[in-house]
């Protein structure tokens, strides 16, 4: 099978949704000529004109919110906000209008909008070009989020979320565009609040998203040399959220570690900790545990930037130090 | 502009209801019947009135929480719009959104954004709908003068002119936000003259003459429907009541208000309607009348209507 990027799947899930309805359109800074800061819409202005694909002026706000007012009028629009941090600009076009818009307005519009964005650090990109918000919005009835975590699951999930007629979040990493995957050249989707076993294991349980399940992979080569063995689930979306999978699997391991590369305090990690706790309590034989970022913005300097994010090292550290508890 | 008989007379019913229902929200609040805010619009439905009667029905029309009367001549129902104040079930918006969320798709009502600004991303994105699936319609954006000093009014003008949206944005400059006056919280003189920062062609009109309001949105339509893009339209009008119903109350200088009064949109174009022979007092006791009829016709519909159940907290949501 042909490997691509994950980059290059998006931009194939990006480009057959565009060619199969026509109501579907791009727009966000850069993402005409340029084809995206993250390359990701290279040649679709080419193949869908300008109407399609547009670039726009540096307003997050009119980018987003115009995403809310024209999914409610009869087109299905992909926004792209170049960087997750940039949420915080938008915050009010997502928090406010994207989530709440319908339900406010007695379910009299849909929304079906998309609002792709690169999360993640990326090697001294610092405070405000790294940050993975997206528990900010798991807090927030009424959107879906997905994070995929490989170009399999990048297209697969992506055109679930174009033809999804509520709003999602699709989370990119900035540090997994250039990695190849097999991905099939027939048409496939990936439903929501489906988790994918990424490796069976009867001793931990892990949960991952995003850059993190590479890791948490990794780490599970290295602890099966001592004896420890990870079951690895990438939850893909997080909202909806894949409980019975994360509970069969808690069911019957006993143990829960969350990896995460957001900050620790009020993570999706502390989320799924609560309901883990509410509804497998007599299960657990240890205290859930979550690795994540440290409770600091990113920091600049890149040594600083690996101490704060969960690398493989710190990753195999605590998982060793948690099961042999 | 020429105007037929027939379209001056139904003006004068559109603007006539459009106060009588702003009167009876006064009212009702103060009976304890509709929770939350009010906001009441009174002295400034030529505004409202007058630039909506620009529209068709499959135009796109955004109102302010000041805009129950917009809503109304979009073509709302009167039982849908009490029944919205009561939160009834049967409301456009189910007892979810209040008064200021009165709202039609079929109807091209949009619906309104609590924090005020967002009026103006949305209607750039309903633009951006009719330009890609190429449809013969506008908006219409409905905005405050205060409202004006957020960036997203700068935002979306620029956006909306750079790609010739078919939106006309039509500021309710009744001269306060809440509490400050217009002066003290704008850099300019009038919202109109913020369009040129964007290329946008602009008017101003005196917010308290229908016609004067109806003629410059037909203006703006046209200009929108023939690939001109967006216009900005500034509507001088006042604010006659406080910023909400029960709110804390700010005084104002009662000659102002009474100056103001004077030049009440329904009586400035009742008299224009005498003048000129087309209505008489014996016209005008008959549409008064028929138009309380209406009015308690439907607010007692409403009463009798289905609350929501607590189950329907759950509606909606999702697709």
């Amino acid at each position: 099978m042909r490997k691509i990027t994950y980059a290059q799947a998006l931009n194939e899930a990006i480009r057959e949704e565009m060619q199969r309805d026509s109501r579907v359109f791009i727009y966000g800074e850069d993402v005409g000529l340029l084809g995206g800061v993250m390359g990701v819409t290279r040649g679709l202005l080419e193949e869908f004109g300008e109407e399609r694909v547009r670039g726009c002026p540096l307003s997050e706000t009119a980018i987003a919110g115009s995403g809310v007012g024209a999914a409610m009028t009869g087109t299905r629009p992909i926004v792209e906000i170049g960087y997750a941090d940039f949420l915080a600009v938008c915050f009010d076009e997502v928090y406010n209008k994207a989530a709440k818009w319908r339900y406010a307005h007695g379910g009299q519009f849909t929304i079906p909008l998309v609002i792709r964005t690169a999360m993640g650090a990326a090697y001294g990109t610092s405070c405000e070009h790294s940050q993975c918000p997206e528990a900010l919005f798991m807090h927030t009835p009424g959107l879906k989020i997905a994070l995929p975590s490989n170009a399999y699951d990048a297209k697969g999930l992506l055109k679930t979320a174009i033809r999804d007629d509520n709003p999602v979040l699709f989370f990119e990493h900035k540090l997994l565009y250039r990695k190849k995957e097999e991905v099939p050249e027939e048409e496939y989707l990936i439903p929501f609040g489906n988790a994918k076993i990424k490796k069976e294991g009867k001793d931990i349980t892990v949960l991952a998203t995003s850059l993190m399940v590479e890791r948490a992979m990794e780490a599970s080569k290295e602890l099966e040399k001592e004896s420890i063995d990870l079951e690895v689930i990438d939850l893909r979306t997080i909202v909806p959220l894949d409980k019975e999978t994360i509970l069969n699997s808690v069911n019957k391991t006993g143990h829960l570690v969350i990896i995460e590369e957001a900050n620790k305090t009020g993570s999706v990690g502390g989320e799924i900790t609560a309901i883990v706790q509410e509804e497998a309590f007599s299960v657990l034989k240890k205290p859930i545990k979550r690795i994540s970022s440290l409770d600091v913005p990113i920091p600049y300097n890149l040594k600083l930037e690996s101490f704060v994010i969960p690398n493989v090292a710190r990753i195999i550290e605590e998982l060793k130090n948690f099961f042999k508890k | 502009m020429k105007y037929s008989k027939d379209f001056l007379l139904n003006l004068y019913i559109k603007l006539l209801r459009a106060r009588k229902v702003e009167e009876k929200f006064v009212e009702l609040y103060a009976q304890g019947k509709i929770p939350g805010n009010a906001h009441s619009g009174i002295g400034e439905e030529a505004t409202f009135v007058g630039a909506c009667m620009a529209l068709n029905s499959s135009d796109y029309m955004l109102p302010t929480h000041r805009g129950v009367m917009a809503v109304l001549t979009k073509g709302v129902s009167l039982k849908s719009i009490f029944c919205d104040a009561f939160g009834k079930r049967e409301g456009t918006n189910k007892g979810k959104g209040g008064i200021v969320r009165i709202c039609s798709k079929e109807k091209g009502v949009l619906g309104i954004s609590g924090t005020q600004g967002g009026v103006f991303v949305i209607a750039v994105g309903a633009g951006l709908s009719i330009k890609i699936l190429k449809e013969k319609k506008v908006v219409l954006a409905f905005f405050g003068d205060d409202t004006s000093n957020r960036g997203t009014f700068h935002e979306s003008l620029n956006m909306a002119s750079l790609w010739k949206l078919p939106i006309i944005f039509v500021c309710d400059n009744n001269e306060y936000g809440i509490s400050e006056h217009v002066s003290k919280v704008m850099a300019v003189s009038n919202v109109a003259d913020r369009a040129v920062a964007y290329s946008i062609p602009s008017e101003i009109v005196d917010g308290n003459l229908i016609l004067e309001v109806y003629e410059a949105t037909m203006r703006a339509v046209n200009r929108a429907h023939s690939g001109g893009g967006p216009t900005l339209i500034e509507a001088k009008t006042y604010r006659i009541r406080e910023h909400s119903e029960g709110g804390i109350p700010f005084p104002r200088p009662k000659e102002v208000i009474s100056a103001w009064e004077n030049k009440c949109p329904v009586k400035q174009y009742k008299e224009f309607l005498l003048n000129k022979g087309f209505i008489d007092k014996e016209w005008i006791n008959k549409v008064d009348q028929k138009l309380n009829k209406e009015i308690e016709e439907a607010i007692k519909l409403a009463n009798n209507s289905k609350d929501p159940q607590v189950e329907d907290v759950w509606d909606g949501l999702y697709v």
